[in-house]
């Protein structure tokens, strides 16, 4: 089994090459494959899962050169859970997406098998050259993604995105200088060990590349000022991408979260721009609250509680003990599927009111009203924290290991906020109806998927115990960086 | 030299930074192309500045090989990104009839 860390790389990965081969537009094939390989993700995710709750820290050599000479693929309970999520997400994510998604532009199975790939990588390597790496083929993936479908809005939305991206690769490339520059490594737990060796200018040209690396995962995860190309970009993906999307977030929280545990949370550059995240993270809060209430489509207000939700969960990292990681990686768990559910039924609506989509005006009842009314109740209280779904339970959590007043103001208070927001969009959208809407019937495959995703609310706040004393199990693992670096370094050098 | 270079980099940096706050496409791609140069540069000089040494470890004073192979990846990734940009630049123009990274027309309506 000691291979089997690398398998939710190499999975996708061949299964996307192979997508690329099927040149003929045969379009069951494509999905069979796809769907394939994020089935075969499931079970792999899981066993990995259960390797690493055993508390042993896996070290995977590529090539097998040792740490710190080679690339090394860590799996430690943290990785494992966010892989476990990844392919949690993205199941529901692609069997919305075969529904019809998938045929309005070329590539689309391929770019969503490559982009599981990037993600898969990120959330597994234990090295920042690679991490870029992984980030690349992630980001790549996703601009096809953003794109697919066509249409001015998308590519408007796109242009901003990946410029945007790039200019957040270049800064990364700069992080990496300096960081090999100072410490003439690149492996995460070497540089965690050799960065509090530094002295004089070296350590501050170290702090300035600890630095940029916040504002390159600031910007991967959408934190104040760096977000506001998410609300346009997600809400005019396809649904099936925005839903996927809704973990990309969370790969630039993981990577804070990563490299100031290793690095940052003690010793020669200990609490290195936490205050700094901790203040972006509540404006992060509060605006994308403002922007709930001023979104004029419905994906627009679900793209807005997903940046709130990275405010959320980027002050539960700041507060940085491992009662509050503990609770924000509950509340990540929750925030990811719900909103990846969110998204595709604002697509479920959208589709039900024909010419007028998402918008946030009277109009025609969508098609299965009392159904989609229900369940964008069940979303939204889940998503805004009320009781008693797994919101509530996940905010609960955090303002118990978080007591900052301030935390509490900027939490309730935006909380309420995206209530006001929500309840506007849900009356208008089912109860101001001018009449009925077409008389289609909702598409079985793809309320089942949008279920799926839904149905992590309820479930999570029924087994709230359990997965919160799992995630608090991660939050103790993280906040011990010595059996991390042990684990990669021990022996090897 | 090392102040050679450094002004090289702040110059390739700070022209690829004024660029990309332009309002047009194409300057915003010139702008990334002279970023990425720079910051290429960054990259390559991390394993210290050193004349006619080989880039191979062996007897004697060896330069550092890691930044090269680095800066390698990075040129590549870099090329790729920039070739990706120029076609979604086209599409836009195609799509939207303007070159204007927001979508506008010059008379101030959305494209």
């Amino acid at each position: 089994m000691e291979h089997l860390i690398i398998a939710p790389i190499l999975i996708p990965a061949f299964a996307g090459m192979l997508l690329l081969l099927e040149v003929r537009e045969h379009q069951p094939l494509r999905r069979f494959t796809g769907m394939l390989s994020v089935l075969a993700l499931v079970p792999v995710a899981l066993a990995l899962y259960q390797q690493a709750a055993g508390g042993e820290i896996q070290v995977y050599r590529l090539g097998d050169w040792a740490a710190p000479f080679g690339i090394v693929l860590v799996l430690d309970k943290l990785s494992a859970l966010m892989v476990l999520l990844c392919t949690a997400l993205a199941v529901p994510a692609l069997l919305y997406a075969c529904r019809a998604d998938d045929k309005r532009g070329a590539n689309f199975h391929a770019l969503f098998q490559f982009q599981l790939m990037g993600i898969n990588g990120a959330f597994l390597t234990g090295d920042l050259f690679n991490l870029f790496v992984f980030f690349e083929v992630l980001l790549i993936a996703s601009y096809g993604l953003v794109l697919h479908g066509r249409g001015p809005a998308r590519v408007r939305a796109g242009i901003h995105y990946v410029v945007l991206n790039l200019i957040g690769s270049a800064l990364f490339l700069v992080a990496l200088g300096l960081v090999y520059g100072t410490t003439g490594t690149l492996n995460m737990a070497d540089f965690a060990v050799k960065v509090n060796q530094l002295d004089g200018g070296a350590l501050e040209l170290a702090r300035i590349g600890g630095l940029l690396m916040w504002v390159v995962f600031g910007l991967k995860a959408a934190l104040f000022p760096l977000y506001f190309w998410l609300p346009a970009a997600y809400a005019n993906a396809t649904a099936g991408v925005a839903a996927l999307f809704a973990i990309m977030t969370k790969v630039g929280v993981y990577s804070v979260a990563r490299v100031y545990g290793l690095a940052f949370a003690d010793g020669a550059l200990a609490g290195l721009g936490r205050d700094a995240l901790w203040v972006m993270a509540l404006l992060t809060l509060v605006l994308a609250a403002i922007g709930v209430l001023g979104a004029r489509r419905l994906g627009e207000v679900v793209a807005y509680m997903v940046v709130m939700s990275v405010g959320t969960l980027m002050a539960g990292l700041a507060w940085a003990t491992p009662e509050s990681f503990g609770a924000m990686l509950y509340y990540l768990i929750h925030t990811t599927l719900v909103s990846g559910g969110l998204f595709l039924l604002a697509d479920l609506v959208a589709r039900g009111r024909g010419k007028l989509g998402d918008q946030l005006v009277a109009g025609p009842a969508p098609a299965g009203r009392a159904g989609l009314g229900v369940l964008f109740f069940i979303g939204a209280v889940a998503v805004i924290g009320l009781p008693p779904l797994s919101g509530f339970m996940g905010k609960v959590a955090l303002l118990q290991t978080v007591p900052a007043p301030l935390y509490w103001l900027f939490l309730l208070g935006g909380g309420l906020l995206a209530l006001v927001g929500m309840s506007r969009a849900g009356s208008t959208l089912f109860w101001r109806a001018t009449g009925d809407g077409a008389e289609r019937r909702v598409d079985r495959p793809r309320l089942a998927a949008t279920l799926l995703l839904l149905a992590a609310a309820p479930l999570l706040a029924i087994w709230a115990e359990p997965v919160l004393r799992a995630t608090v199990a991660v939050a103790a693992q993280w906040a011990q960086p010595e059996l991390y670096i042990d684990a990669v370094l021990g022996g090897g050098v | 030299m090392e102040a050679l270079v450094a002004v090289m980099i702040a110059v390739l940096v700070g022209t690829g930074v004024y660029l990309v706050l332009r309002a047009r496409t194409f300057p915003v791609i010139l702008g990334i192309t002279l970023l990425s140069y720079g910051v290429n540069l960054f990259v390559f000089i991390s394993g210290r500045l050193a004349v006619n040494q080989p880039a191979i470890v062996g007897n004697g004073p060896a330069s550092d090989p890691l930044p090269q192979a680095l800066v390698l990846t990075a040129i590549v990734i870099g090329f790729a990104m920039t070739a990706f940009l120029v076609v979604l630049a086209l599409r836009g123009q195609g799509e939207t009839g303007t070159d204007h990274v927001d979508g506008k027309r010059d008379d101030g309506g959305e494209g």
